[in-house]
């Protein structure tokens, strides 16, 4: 059942434990509403995620992912607020700042001459940049109200965030599980020469996985517009961080070949277990950053060490 | 008429001329053995057929049509198909999504939803194809990787037979496998030409050459010195065309 749904059981038992833990050493952690808070919470990071495990499993990377978050967080907001365009062009606009960020990585990506780690940090930069130069390092405040419900209304009593997240989660899963162009993805960071040589064009391969890291970066921009009423141009901040640890403890192989967005949704459940129960606990901001980054170092040495011992 | 048709085909990497103007005819179910010294241009020449590399020069035709510009997948789709010496095969994936790699079949989700695999019919055609080749292998949904080297070889064998091909281009298909499963890979090939399919086999046995071709080229530093019938040459002959002592 849970390989059929490309899930690993060792990621499921860990959050079940995280979750036990955090439930034993504080008594509202199993709250209604607390339990909402994490799941919205991982929204945000929850669809960057979907992105990385797209371009990890492609053998791929993309470190831009939280800077293209800001910007098209701000690309949204200043259409809307500070050019008083109609309330729709939020969406348009984060999500077509944030596919076009990702095909500027895919292009350089595929000319093949500067590897994709140098790109999206390049891109990292950029984006950041942009986003302050457009906003003049300030956030967009006062958005229309249809906005504002994609972020805080709770339509049926569940934050509407979550909703954007399921949807957006199985409809990814089902592209990379179960059609071609998910085949092609793994197939392409198994074997790039087998990939080619079976007549994959892994040049358009590479190109749509960066503009849908992209797209995803821009869907996560806008929600994080909604929830806090801004386009923000410091909006997330190493996400980049929180969405491929998300990736890799949900069991995308870091060298490729292997990946599953329903994996990817656990591991950014545990990602937010962690940092909710972390606050619930009164723990420092500062030791969570080296808890999320202890734990990435943590999985894909385990990784490693289950690869090793299987050949 | 010839089923392939090379041209004058010309390609360099850098300053290192690979190929210097090939001119070459495979007919229709015909067994033809490549041989040549390292570094004479045989795999660059199957991958220029193949579409792996693009030419400098020169033309290819594929059943009397210009497929130069084509991309890999396009010749695939006309019927050309090779066996790569390693193997191309995606380690992480299973056996079955590995031989419908490229080419998965797919139906609609609900009647509606577009191309989605259709993971049953690659499962059933994969099983069945490993059948026909008489294998053992576990299961059809083991990885890959987790295959002996023989096994691996058949899963690149099935790839390569599952969609009717008109040529098949094998390199070196024999070099990394037992004297049983040798004897099987050259009954196969004999399997293949009686049903109608051309090959070009590259190997340095000269042995499984000589067994299995009807006809056997010598390329020798990017050019074809010669061309010889089987039953009108030898071994002798045709290591001194390899080595440049002939003539």
């Amino acid at each position: 059942m849970l390989s059929r749904l490309h899930i690993r059981l060792e990621s499921l038992i860990v959050l079940i434990v995280l979750s036990a833990i955090m439930a034993m050493l504080s008594p509202v952690f199993l709250s209604v509403n607390n339990l909402f808070n994490i799941i919205l919470a991982t929204a945000t990071f929850g669809v960057l995620a979907i992105g990385a495990t797209f371009v990890i499993s492609s053998a791929g990377l993309d470190l831009s992912l939280g800077s293209v978050l800001g910007l098209s967080s701000v690309v949204g907001a200043a259409l809307v607020v500070t050019l008083e365009w109609p309330w729709y062009f939020a969406i348009i606009g984060s999500l077509f700042a944030g596919t076009m960020a990702g095909a500027v990585n895919g292009f350089i990506v595929t000319r093949g001459l500067v590897p994709a780690f140098i790109v999206t940090l390049g891109m990292l930069g950029i984006a950041r940049g942009l986003a302050l130069i457009i906003s003049g390092g300030r956030g967009i405040y006062g958005l229309p109200n249809e906005i504002l419900f994609l972020g805080q209304a709770r339509p049926l009593g569940v934050p509407t965030p979550v909703f954007i997240l399921a949807i957006v989660a199985i409809i990814s899963h089902y592209i990379l599980a179960h059609t071609r162009f998910g085949h092609h993805t793994l197939a392409l960071g198994d074997n790039e020469a087998a990939a080619k040589a079976t007549g994959i064009d892994i040049s358009r391969q590479r190109m749509l996985l960066y503009m849908l890291s992209g797209l995803m970066a821009g869907i996560a921009g806008l929600i994080f517009t909604a929830r806090v009423n801004t386009g923000d141009p410091t909006a997330g901040l190493n996400y980049e961080l929180l969405a491929i640890t998300a990736a890799i403890i949900g069991g995308t192989n870091l060298f490729g070949g292997r990946g599953s967005i329903l994996g990817t949704m656990i591991g950014a459940l545990i990602m937010g277990v962690l940092q909710n129960g972390l606050n619930l606990l009164a723990v420092q901001a500062y030791y969570q950053q080296m808890a999320i980054g202890i734990v990435l170092i943590a999985a894909v040495w385990l990784d490693q060490v289950r690869d090793q011992r299987r050949s | 008429m010839a089923l392939l048709t090379m041209s004058g085909l010309k390609k360099s990497f850098g300053s290192i001329e690979v190929l210097r103007g090939i001119d070459l005819e495979i007919n229709p179910s015909e067994v033809v053995g490549l041989v040549g010294d390292n570094g004479a241009g045989k795999s660059t020449l199957m991958k220029s057929i193949t579409g792996v590399y693009s030419l400098d020069e020169g033309n290819i035709r594929f059943e009397d049509q210009n497929i130069t510009s084509l991309a890999p997948g396009d010749r695939r789709a006309r019927g050309i198909e090779m066996i790569y010496q390693d193997l191309a095969l995606a380690p992480q994936q299973d056996i079955a999504n590995n031989i419908f790699l490229g080419r998965e079949p797919t139906k609609k989700l609900w009647g509606v939803l577009p191309s989605f695999v259709d993971k049953n019919k690659i499962d059933a055609e994969a099983l069945s194809m490993i059948d026909r080749l008489g294998a053992q292998i576990p299961s059809i949904h083991v990885p890959v990787g987790r295959l002996s080297g023989g096994q691996q070889q058949t899963v690149a064998i099935a790839r390569a037979l599952t969609f009717d091909p008109k040529l098949v281009i094998m390199d070196e298909p024999t070099a990394a496998l037992a004297v049983r499963e040798v004897e099987g890979v050259l009954k196969l090939i004999d399997q293949m030409q009686n049903s109608g399919i051309a090959v070009i086999l590259i190997s340095h046995r000269l042995n499984d050459i000589f067994a299995a071709c009807q006809r056997i080229v010598v390329l020798r530093r990017g050019s074809v010195i010669a061309d010889l019938q089987q039953e009108a040459t030898d071994m002798n002959e045709v290591v001194s065309y390899i080595v440049g002592a002939h003539g």
